[in-house]
């Protein structure tokens, strides 16, 4: 016996808009039991992980602190990802940006004036898109895998940022210990309401906006698509194909470059040897939840905060192991692509030896 | 609804402040940069504080967030326990510094305690143990043990605790074979299973029949007993993990300083210091001296007596790598020079990131 998918011919509109509605409430599910299995009480557990942290506005905020790096770097990997490129190296692009934005404060302490925060934040775009521009004229010219060279490049600029605030760009009054000095207030991003929130969280709505109509409604956007789904076709329009990898690239590294920067002008405030929790890995699935739609992506990015932030709720309060969060997280990833899966196939138990009649995806 | 709902959280609220009220008269919280399972710094962290909620009988809560990155995510975590009514929070690795100085300035009323770093405030003390102090009786053993000369290295980050290690591990060495050689591999990581069993492969296949690590799993020690040649322990005692290979191990004994800062703070007695103690105050601890013949267990017992009597290992004579002087014959460098160290000393054959 084997169990076989069988390309629906045409798929439930309803169904493709509840998916992600019906993957939640799954997840939620599972993580009930798990808690129940573990031994704890899984009503309060499943309280103090998905509505606690929702409900009072200290914990809100941190939620938002947490989903904005998330969002806007998901948000430059759906244009990748929609025009059929694979950038996996956000991660990178990230730090990178970071780095170049944190330049002038580190280096140039003395240069403190109103133009010092929006200079970081341009420098920390361009230094991301920069480096996304490696793997993309690679690609083009001698025809490399991205998703290798991408990956790859993370490596570089973690032990890049590692070497610079262990040696160079280490604090002089610092006893040897590897951070940047603290920079000064006119290099941190303006903070909204009473934590920790900066204004980064306007830019990224703004940002995931702007996107989401260039996406729609925009010459631009078309060719995205027709070049992601079709670049026989899109050649045909005159699209070119190297040209939109470049774009896609420059526009996902610029975004995650500008998210490394505004992180470390937002809530660190210095450089340490490491700065991201994975932000760039975790912004993939948060691209790929919210349908690589800007606006689907917002919310994508606040469930996968709600996620880190419930798990280190359960932990704190109830002693639930932190394994638990990542479980939970792996559970919402595998949901979301079992219920698209089965609203593009249908199982089929198949007896006997061959398969007659339709495509068989094992 | 909308009443019904927030009646409910209300209680639900009530509720678990009750409980926590009633349970204990303080809470004590811990923020660990590991797994509690990583048998090395944080699995130690973690059992001085079970040896802490032990001694209180139940008049201290406890409660600890694990595997905490050092970036924006740690002060989040420490800003929640100062919310969750934690009277005291422990926060146990070098990067939580200065989120742990933030998180003090808004809630003066909840104590800090910031292991191994170098800032303080009026409700942050600091506090770290004098490890190079059981490196200096590990060279020793090592040179005594070891019949290439040669010892591989493990280190984590060039920082000024590892360095200042390493240095104290060649100082103990040097003292029983002059020509003792120390070949160091830095893995760039505190927890890297993986990373640190391939450093112990390679310092092996190099020529050093001893391993010593400054790095935080039971991997390097492990290599050691598979590959047949002598290692040892670091920050708990793994003999379990190689019976046959562990000389000894560097024990951090956090227990009695929490249960003493715990007590300052239930006393109301508690006030901000810098606290760095050693073999003499029982916060660095030998393991027991196996698979070695009795005159070179006989030696470092000698050796830790000696420390515990008040001995400086960094005493001098001491050379630097680049042949000037540190210290001349028997002056002892101060706390501040082996807090901040970042040179080598000479014989080491490596050049220190910088």
């Amino acid at each position: 016996m084997r169990i076989v998918l069988i390309k629906r011919s045409e798929h439930s509109r309803l169904m493709t808009g509840l998916s992600p509605v019906i993957a939640v409430m799954l997840t939620m599910l599972s993580a009930a039991l798990l808690f129940a299995v573990a031994g704890h009480d899984a009503g309060l557990a499943l309280y103090k992980f998905f509505i606690e942290p929702m409900t009072d506005l200290w914990s809100l905020q941190e939620l938002l602190v947490k989903a904005v790096p998330l969002v806007l770097i998901a948000c430059g990997l759906s244009v990748c990802y929609l025009s059929n490129n694979w950038n996996i190296g956000a991660e990178g692009q990230f730090v990178i940006g970071a780095l170049a934005g944190s330049v002038l404060p580190v280096l140039f302490p003395a240069f403190d004036n109103g133009l010092t925060l929006p200079l970081m934040l341009l420098f920390g775009a361009a230094g991301g898109a920069l480096y996304a521009l490696v793997p993309a004229l690679l690609k083009n010219r001698f025809n490399t895998n991205e998703i290798l060279v991408s990956l790859m490049l993370v490596y570089v600029a973690n032990l890049t940022l590692d070497y610079l605030v262990r040696g160079p760009w280490r604090d002089p009054a610092g006893f040897n210990f590897p951070e940047t000095a603290l920079f000064s207030a006119s290099a941190m991003l303006p903070t909204v309401g009473d934590g920790r929130l900066s204004i980064s969280l306007y830019i990224a709505i703004a940002i995931a906006i702007l996107l989401s109509l260039l996406l729609a409604r925009t010459l631009k956007g078309f060719e995205i698509r027709v070049l992601g789904e079709s670049p026989r076709a899109g050649s045909f329009a005159g699209f070119s194909q190297k040209r939109m990898t470049v774009f896609a690239f420059m526009v996902s590294g610029g975004l995650a470059g500008l998210a490394g920067i505004m992180e470390v002008a937002g809530s660190l405030g210095q450089l340490q040897p490491t700065i991201s929790p994975g932000y760039g890995f975790t912004a993939i699935i948060v691209a790929f939840l919210g349908r690589l739609n800007p606006l689907a992506i917002v919310v994508a990015g606040f469930v996968l905060a709600l996620s880190y932030i419930g798990g280190e709720s359960v932990q704190a309060s109830m002693g639930i192991s932190d394994k638990i969060a990542s479980v939970v997280q792996g559970m919402l990833l595998f949901f979301v692509l079992a219920c698209d899966t089965l609203i593009l196939y249908r199982i089929k138990l198949q007896f006997g030896q061959t398969a007659k009649g339709g495509h068989a995806h094992v | 609804m909308k009443n019904i709902l927030k009646a409910a959280v209300a209680a639900i609220a009530l509720a678990a402040a009750g409980s926590a009220a009633q349970a204990a008269d303080l809470k004590a919280c811990f923020i660990y940069v590991g797994p509690v399972g990583d048998f090395g710094w944080s699995y130690q962290h973690d059992q001085g504080r079970l040896a802490m909620e032990k001694h209180f009988a139940g008049k201290v809560e406890t409660a600890y967030l694990e595997s905490v990155p050092e970036g924006a995510d740690a002060e989040r975590a420490i800003e929640r326990f100062a919310r969750e009514g934690c009277g005291i929070i422990f926060t146990t690795s070098f990067g939580y510094m200065n989120p742990t100085l933030k998180v003090a300035a808004k809630y003066p009323d909840v104590k800090f305690e910031h292991a191994t770093g170098y800032k303080t405030a009026a409700n942050v003390a600091t506090y770290n143990s004098k490890f190079h102090e059981g490196r200096y009786i590990l060279g020793q053993i090592a040179a005594k043990m070891s019949t290439k000369g040669t010892a591989g290295y493990i280190g984590s980050f060039p920082i000024p605790e590892v360095v200042s290690g390493i240095n104290s591990f060649l100082l103990g060495a040097q003292s029983v074979n002059p020509d003792f050689k120390v070949k160091i591999v830095w893995v760039n990581s505190w927890f890297d299973p993986a990373k640190e069993a391939d450093a112990a492969k390679a310092l092996i296949d190099q020529g050093a029949d001893i391993i010593s690590q400054h790095t935080d799993s039971t991997a390097p020690l492990q290599v050691a007993a598979e590959r047949g040649v002598l290692g040892f322990g670091q920050a708990s005692d793994m003999i379990a993990f190689a019976p046959k290979s562990q000389l000894t191990s560097i024990i951090d004994e956090w227990g009695p300083y929490y249960i003493e800062r715990v007590q300052a703070a239930l006393d109301g007695t508690w006030e901000s210091k810098q606290t760095w103690h050693g073999l003499k105050e029982g916060h660095v601890v030998m393991a027991p001296y196996t698979n070695m013949p009795d005159d070179v267990a006989a030696l470092a017992k000698e050796t830790e007596a000696k420390i515990i009597a008040g001995w400086e290992p960094f005493t001098g004579p001491i050379t630097k790598q680049d042949g000037t002087e540190a210290a001349a014959d028997g002056v002892r460098l101060d706390d501040g020079a082996i807090l901040g160290m970042n040179w080598y000393i000479k014989g080491i054959d490596d050049k220190l990131p910088q």
